[in-house]
């Protein structure tokens, strides 16, 4: 296989290493189809559309038979990848993701880009926060979210190897490409352990697993012992690697940029709760909508900054006995 | 592989006789179903599968095969009774439509059901499915077409424009759409509830090559099937708009809009029987 495509840079968009990695994917597998719903310039499905133009296909702003039209080249042989922004990719075409992506169980990858509030000015209509939820409850669905542009490639290429309906969270914004000891080796339903932790445990996803990231740096220097787990499999989850965390920190703060009702967040409770109940309390969105801002201006305001992953660690040690 | 071309029209409404059969007696021993549906689309599913279609069913899953979307999945009795006179299941196993552990489900299940080439049910979904299967056969350069038939109330769905669209801008010459125009939705005739007139119009306009047929008319059906058969693979997509009877083939389940989804009794379908020889 290929080795990494994106490599060098300091900050990348999931988004873009997602438009770099189909490009290899398209060269090196004939079966690689993309559709797209007149976002091709947002999504970075247009990298692809250059250089496979008989192999792109824009179904125009139309999502419903965009996702229908991919489960058709999937069940016809083909590997699709189906793009538009995540709202209307998983939102407007739930019934079409649930009927004919999951029930068929088809071969198709769903991979919606500008996820969460961090999709900035466009506002509340466009910025998804409930669609870990609204996927993850889909029988035979899997459901995954990168955290940086490498593990973007990593998940792009699982999802191809794998063959089953997937879901793939992608945002806007260029992100830190988070520093790691070892390689990555993503694998569906598995977590990736950035540190381990005997105070508590940060399970994180997405964006906000450098938030997490940093947090545990901050809180290492006031003596605390904090782990980042960072699940990037939302769907089949890590169970092992959640139990692990809680038996050996006892305390769990979830952090995620989305509604913390149905998302990571309750993924990780639903697992605590019945495996081990240990205290937790989740960052995300209090089941709210977003708004214009900025990045910064919106990740401060809706509680998704480092400073706010350590006050809910601090809040999760006072629970612990 | 089964061609069609052996049939005589005359064999093609025998074989359609029994299919009404299966679709009565299926029906009644379910105690729930759509007879009207099923009945309307009959001799459009025998044509395809007695008289044009490309399939073998000895092996559903041959490459070479045609695909068929039966896009208005709660026409399933109609399917079923198709596929068992068709050799893909034994016509006995009919009578455990819609129980538990069925490979007959209520909305046809690809999964369950050898032969099913897609699962249906909500509908407006299947128009799409056949775009996907139609364009990627042609990134193959294979020769096999891909049918739709669809529901006239279903059209009222806007994803149907949507595929509609799609398949003319994309040039899906190898895709046909068969319309069963019987009128008639569940609120009642599609006129009333949400009117789809000019409806051939409306298909034209989104670029598609019309052709109206009465839908209970072999030498019509088969001709019109034939005639999209030999459109070029980058040309346009067909419409069959087939004129239908809803219930057609029962007296007193013709054109009444209380038999789209009301299973017979015994009595009734003893009755509906007797006219189907």
């Amino acid at each position: 296989m290929a080795g990494i495509v994106v490599t060098t840079k300091d900050k990348v968009a999931t988004r873009v290493a997602y438009g770099e990695t189909l490009v290899a994917l398209g060269r090196e597998h004939a079966d690689v189809v993309v559709l797209d719903a007149d976002l091709a310039c947002s999504t970075m499905t247009e990298k692809f559309a250059k250089e496979f133009p008989a192999r792109f296909f824009n179904m125009g702003i139309a999502e419903q038979n965009l996702i229908d039209v991919g489960v058709g080249f999937a069940l016809a042989g083909k590997v699709p990848f189906v793009s538009s922004f995540a709202m209307f990719a998983v939102g407007k075409a739930w019934e079409q993701v649930r009927n004919s992506a999951g029930h068929m169980l088809a071969n198709i990858k769903i991979c919606g880009t500008h996820a969460g509030i961090s999709l900035g000015e466009d506002a509340a209509t466009h910025q998804v926060l409930e669609d870990l939820a609204t996927t993850r409850v889909i029988p035979g669905m899997t459901v995954l979210i990168p955290s940086d542009g490498p593990e973007t490639e990593a998940i792009i290429r699982a999802a191809y190897a794998y063959n089953g309906p997937v879901y793939v969270r992608l945002g806007r914004p260029a992100l830190p490409v988070i520093p790691r000891e070892k390689p990555i080796d993503f694998q569906i339903g598995k977590g990736e352990w950035l540190r381990e932790g005997t105070d508590a445990t940060i399970i994180a996803c997405g964006l906000m697993v450098n938030q997490a990231r940093l947090a545990a740096l901050e809180l290492a220097e006031e003596g605390l012992s904090v782990g980042v787990l960072n699940m990037s499999s939302i769907k089949p989850i890590d169970r092992e690697a959640i139990v692990k965390a809680a038996r050996e920190s006892g305390a769990i703060v979830t952090a995620e940029e989305h509604n913390v009702i149905g998302g990571l967040g309750s993924a990780v409770a639903e697992v605590l709760s019945e495996e081990l109940p240990t205290p937790i309390v989740r960052v995300g969105t209090q089941d709210t909508y977003g708004e214009s801002g900025t990045l910064d201006d919106l990740l401060t305001k809706y509680g998704l900054m480092p400073s706010d992953v350590k006050q809910a660690v601090r809040q999760v040690l006072t629970k612990k006995k | 592989m089964t061609t069609a071309l052996t049939h005589s029209p005359e064999e093609l409404t025998a074989i359609a006789t029994r299919i009404r059969r299966n679709i009565i007696t299926s029906v009644r021993d379910a105690k729930s179903g759509h007879p009207g549906s099923s009945l309307s689309a009959t001799d459009l599913l025998t044509a395809l599968y007695f008289g044009h279609m490309r399939h073998d069913p000895q092996n559903p899953r041959w490459e070479g095969r045609d695909r068929f979307v039966m896009s208005k999945g709660h026409a399933s009795p109609g399917l079923y009774g198709t596929l068992a006179e068709a050799g893909y299941l034994e016509v006995s196993e009919l009578s455990t439509f819609r129980a538990i552990n069925s490979r007959l489900q209520g909305h046809p299940d690809m999964h369950k059901l050898p032969g099913v080439e897609t699962s249906t049910g909500s509908l407006g979904h299947g128009l799409s499915y056949a775009l996907g299967m139609a364009l990627a056969l042609r990134l193959d350069a294979s020769e096999s077409r891909v049918y739709a038939l669809l529901g006239d109330g279903e059209c009222q769905e806007g994803q149907v424009w949507e595929a509609a669209m799609a398949a003319s801008h994309h040039k899906a010459g190898n895709l046909t759409a068969i319309i069963d125009r019987n009128g008639l939705q569940i609120d009642g005739p599609t006129e009333d509830v949400m009117s789809l007139e000019p409806f051939a119009d409306k298909w034209r306009a989104f670029g598609w090559r019309v052709v109206a047929i009465d839908g209970h008319d072999f030498p019509q059906i088969l001709s019109a099937l034939a005639e999209s058969r030999e459109q070029p693979v980058l040309g346009q997509p067909t419409l069959i708009l087939a004129k239908t009877v809803k219930g057609k083939g029962v007296s007193f389940m013709e054109n009444q809009v209380k038999w789209h989804g009301t299973a017979p009794n015994a009595e009734q379908a003893e009755a509906a029987l007797k006219e189907l020889v």
